[in-house]
């Protein structure tokens, strides 16, 4: 599987058909699920979640342009995030003043421009490095900005943050934006635009450019351009993309804090964004929804998700460094040639020993949380809907059991997995030549 | 006053030797394999864990042996096991695999013991009053983690210049490519390398451990200052780490306890500000309140104005 | 007498202590095609990365149409109408061969870092892309990645690459090393075709490609121009033969 990844690294640039409808089609499906979804998730706590995948998709986007797609690894992108917020949040509160008549539709934008504002210096100083130097500049900026915003209390408000009112009766529809679910079609609409704006930059000159120099900055200079420029400009767009998400933000929750734009925060879109897939545009967006997925519904009942999420990231990082995108194109040829139906068996064969695997390795963490965590360990807890009282023995031999023949199983199961993609391969090479 | 400076430095110089315990490791491990580690911090903070659980059962001095030992063995496995399977998909990987390990680990230290600090303690044995110096009192243990410090950077410095592993390194060093050449196993040098830095930065953990607060925030709060050493002083050079560490160290420390703002310097030059004045939070800010953001200003700087950082030979 | 493409004058470039090259003096004509031929470590190499501003000179000036282009960074004088290919093969490996041409072009058609063209609307560009594809024989692999090309496609794109700006000054650095005779021949033809009306400078060592393509020949020899002639002088230079042609046929 792994020379398959890496061979697969290549088809990068996402191909559109204009003209047709194919290059429109998973957009306006994408426009469907979005609208219909609050309809069948109605609680509101799924509304909530959505609103908040909204907002994470365009984040995380915003941080592909960067790493995906101008080969710039950030550790402080969630400045751009956070400093965006902030100026909506400010402007949210001078409309309520009355001070400012900005319709509430609108504020995402009062966000990009400060995203983009701030983008511009700071851009300028780091894009003139790139590779590592580039990664650790960002650092040291994001940790300035989250380290200066406790202390310049006017602006970021200190340890409590700025709070705001999204209700300013200011808007351009005739809604009050009050509601959970109206504030997800508004939020809805800005990240689908974005997600649109964002797709068609890939598509022009400076896009195009950002994945030359990202693969050959050298080879750049000899077509003509100024690699450093051509990272700056993509650098500020992300900003600015990064400050409409910050916006979105600042609606939706009505409160920015220094944690908003600090090193975690940073570090969330990056793990988002590589899980979802670096090298493909939807790649990020499936990163940020499974994260906030994770965020908002597993951490519900498990302390551990964190920990889930870190294992997740590092999987990826070792065995599927295209992310779960990559993963899905992956097979596109095969699906293309009708021959999946190849795969498909030794997968099915493997879903009982992966089960297994992860079963026992879930069973083990969870436990170990219980264990340490709970007042009182002896107390059973609920695990696969069975009791279990982790100061026993029992459950302890019976879990490193499970996981120990899961992964015994796996490696046997990987290994017709491997088999039979070297059998598609074999015959799609074949039918090449 | 005197006293204010003369102890600012002492203790500036003894933060500066433990940053140079981690950033050692850090810059053998980039210069041999061109990793930067991310999670070296957090084999700091194991550091510290491990001497704490040793420590309650067997005690704090067989704990200074062990603990860093145990570490170094964490990080062979964490090289053979995994960073090796990444190192195929270059350098970004290999530093994204670290920040992976940085969540990994400091959930398994939750898991293990727990989201509150513990109560990891400078053994009695230590626990004096080296001497007092204008009615401040200096405590033996600082003494000790300062001899540690010195024992740690002699014995590099021996490994280095007299045995034939610290040969190797050396080359690796100036001329990596060259070492796997002359037929040397450079997986397994990689291997011992990356245990014997992590080893430095667990040994780090056990004797700061326990003066400053063993908690699982401590990785965060060290990790980046430790980038900011080695990029400051200088990729992939062990002068410059230790320089880098020194500066860092001295500057953060002797700023934390100076209570001067902008105003107060424009005031020495007949400058009278008020609270009204515009950006008064620029003007008044103190400079104790400015010293977390000194470390990152200063590498900033450095990296725009010199790349190479203080001593170092390469730009990334 | 005709024009100067491209003039170097008492051209120094030293790495520490080594002087690579010695004061080398050398004009090229408007539209010849200039081969520059020497020994291994004769500074060929070096020569061509002054020229194109990707190292820095030690002393000299180097002038494009009479303009000095020394101490330019290596896009302006791209800009200014100067193109090179290299001797490792160098293009955007994760893009197709396509795109590749595409981003090539994009410069000198005027897009320079815009964000409001969309590329595949692009009808000039997208047909002169299109043009530059069948001029270099590649179109049965329009769209695969330029890091699973073979190696002679991937010379050939490299050429396609350096040519699409519609530079009128083109360095080629060992443009048919590592190929096979039939390769070669090939790609001696698509030189020839598409630096037509061109000024061309190459760095070759195969000798047949050098008599064949081109019109003048300089040998430089540890970073000193010890000849610059027709093939035919060049030949029948007593000082070349010892020097160099004599090596090289012993060898």
């Amino acid at each position: 599987m792994k020379q398959q990844f890496v061979n697969n690294a290549a088809s990068s640039v996402p191909r559109v058909r204009f003209g047709s409808w194919g290059g429109y089609l998973p957009w306006i499906i994408a426009i469907i699920v979005v609208a219909v979804l609050p309809l069948i998730l109605k609680s509101s706590h799924s509304v909530s979640m959505l609103s908040q995948m909204g907002i994470a998709i365009v984040f995380a986007l915003s941080y592909n342009m960067l790493l995906g797609q101008g080969g710039m690894l950030s550790f402080g992108h969630a400045v751009y995030f956070g400093l965006g917020g902030f100026f909506a949040i400010h402007a949210l509160n001078m409309v309520g003043d009355g001070r400012l008549s900005i319709p509430l539709e609108l504020i995402p934008l009062v966000g990009a421009l400060g995203g983009l504002l701030f983008a511009i210096p700071f851009g300028w100083v780091s894009t003139k490095r790139s590779g590592t130097s580039f990664a650790m500049i960002s650092l040291g900026l994001g940790e300035l900005v989250a380290a200066s915003s406790l202390m310049f209390t006017g602006f970021f408000g200190g340890e409590g943050g700025i709070s705001g009112n999204r209700v300013t009766d200011i808007t351009l529809l005739p809604y009050s934006y009050g509601p959970a679910i109206e504030v997800y079609y508004l939020i809805a609409a800005w990240a689908v635009i974005s997600a649109a704006l964002m797709y068609l930059l890939t598509q022009t000159p400076l896009g195009r450019m950002a994945n030359a120099v990202r693969d050959n900055p050298e080879r750049a200079e000899f077509v003509g351009y100024n690699p450093r420029l051509v990272r700056f400009f993509q650098f500020s767009l992300a900003g600015l993309f990064a400050g409409v998400a910050g916006g979105l933000y600042a609606i939706s929750y009505e409160l920015l804090t220094a944690e908003n734009l600090g090193a975690v925060a940073s570090g969330t879109v990056l793990l988002a964004t590589f899980i979802g897939g670096v090298g493909y545009f939807f790649g990020p967006i499936l990163g940020a929804m499974l994260i906030t997925y994770l965020q908002t519904t597993l951490s519900t009942f498990s302390e551990a998700w964190i920990l889930y999420f870190g294992l997740i990231f590092v999987f990826i990082v070792m065995f599927a460094p295209q992310g779960l995108a990559g993963i899905i194109m992956l097979h596109r040829p095969a699906w293309k040639a009708g021959l999946m139906s190849r795969l498909l068996p030794s997968y099915a064969l493997a879903v009982i020993p992966v089960l297994l695997f992860l079963g026992g390795v879930v069973a083990l963490i969870e436990m170990g949380y219980h264990f340490r965590t709970n007042y009182d360990p002896s107390e059973p807890m609920g695990l696969f809907g069975m009791k279990v009282v982790v100061t026993q023995v029992m459950p302890w031999i019976v879990a490193v059991a499970v996981t120990l023949v899961g992964a015994v199983l796996c490696r046997l199961s990987f290994r017709r997995i491997n088999a039979a993609w070297a059998d598609v391969d074999a015959i799609l090479a074949g039918e090449k030549r | 006053m005197l006293e204010l400076i003369t102890f600012s430095i002492i203790n500036g110089v003894l933060y500066g030797m433990l940053l140079f315990m981690l950033s050692s490791g850090l810059t053998l491990i980039f210069s041999m394999m061109g990793v930067l580690n991310f999670a070296h911090a957090s084999f700091y903070m194991l550091g510290a864990y491990f001497a704490y659980q040793i420590s309650t059962f067997i005690g704090f001095w067989p704990a200074l042996f062990l603990a860093p030992l145990g570490v170094a063995v964490l990080g062979a496995l964490v090289e053979r096991y995994g960073l090796r399977h990444v190192h195929k998909h270059g350098h970004v990987a290999e530093l994204l695999f670290t920040f992976g390990l940085v969540y990994v680990i400091e959930e398994l230290v939750h898991m293990i013991w727990g989201r509150m600090p513990v109560d990891y303690r400078i053994p009695d044995a230590l626990n004096f009053t080296l001497f007092t110096l204008f009615n401040t009192s200096f405590p033996a243990y600082r003494g000790f983690m300062l001899l540690v410090a010195l024992v740690m950077f002699a014995s590099i410095y021996l490994i280095l210049r007299k045995t034939r592993i610290g040969m190797i390194v050396q080359a690796s060093l100036s001329y990596p490519e060259m070492v796997g050449a002359l037929g040397h196993n450079v997986p397994r040098v990689f291997m011992g390398v990356f245990a014997f830095g992590t080893g430095l930065a667990g040994l780090a953990g056990v004797i700061a451990g326990n003066y400053f607060i063993t908690e699982p925030g401590m990785a965060w709060a060290m990790g980046p200052i430790v980038f900011v050493v080695v990029v400051f002083g200088g990729l992939g050079s062990l002068p410059g780490a230790l320089i880098g560490s020194l500066i860092i160290g001295i500057v953060q420390t002797v700023s934390v306890a100076m209570p001067y703002s902008l105003a107060d310097a424009l005031r020495a030059f007949g400058v009278e500000l008020t609270r009204e004045a515009a950006l008064a939070d620029l003007w008044f800010l103190e400079l104790s309140r400015v010293a977390p953001i000194l470390p990152y200003l200063l590498l900033v700087l450095m990296l725009i104005f010199r790349p190479r950082g203080l001593m170092g030979t390469r730009e990334s | 007498m005709t024009a100067i493409a491209l003039k170097l004058t008492d051209v120094n470039k030293s790495f520490g202590a080594a002087h690579i090259i010695r004061g080398v003096n050398l004009e090229i004509r408007k539209g010849e095609r200039h081969a520059i031929i020497g020994p291994n470590g004769a500074g060929k190499s070096t020569l061509f990365n002054l020229i194109s501003g990707r190292f820095g000179l030690s002393s000299g000036t180097i002038e494009l149409h009479g303009k000095p282009i020394n101490g330019l960074p290596a896009y302006e004088i791209n800009r200014l109408g100067l193109s090179r290919s290299f001797q490792v093969t160098n293009l955007f490996h994760r893009m197709t061969v396509i795109e590749n041409l595409r981003c090539a072009l994009l410069w000198s058609m005027g897009y320079r870092y815009s964000f409001w063209h969309l590329v595949p609307r692009q009808k000039r560009l997208n047909e002169e892309a299109e043009r530059l594809l069948e001029k270099i024989r590649l179109t049965a692999r329009r769209d695969v990645p330029a890091s699973l090309l073979s190696y002679a496609e991937q010379r050939a794109l490299e050429i396609g690459a350096t040519i699409a700006g519609g530079a009128d000054v083109i360095l080629l650095d060992e443009p048919t090393a590592g190929m096979s005779a039939t390769e070669t021949e090939q790609a001696v033809e698509l030189i020839r075709e598409v630096t037509e009306d061109k000024t061309l400078v190459m760095v070759e060592h195969d000798m047949s490609v050098v008599f064949g393509l081109a019109d003048r020949v300089s040998v430089l020899v540890y970073g000193q121009i010890l000849a610059t002639d027709t093939p035919e002088g060049i030949r029948n230079n007593r000082a070349v033969q010892e020097a160099y042609l004599g090596t090289t046929e012993a060898a």
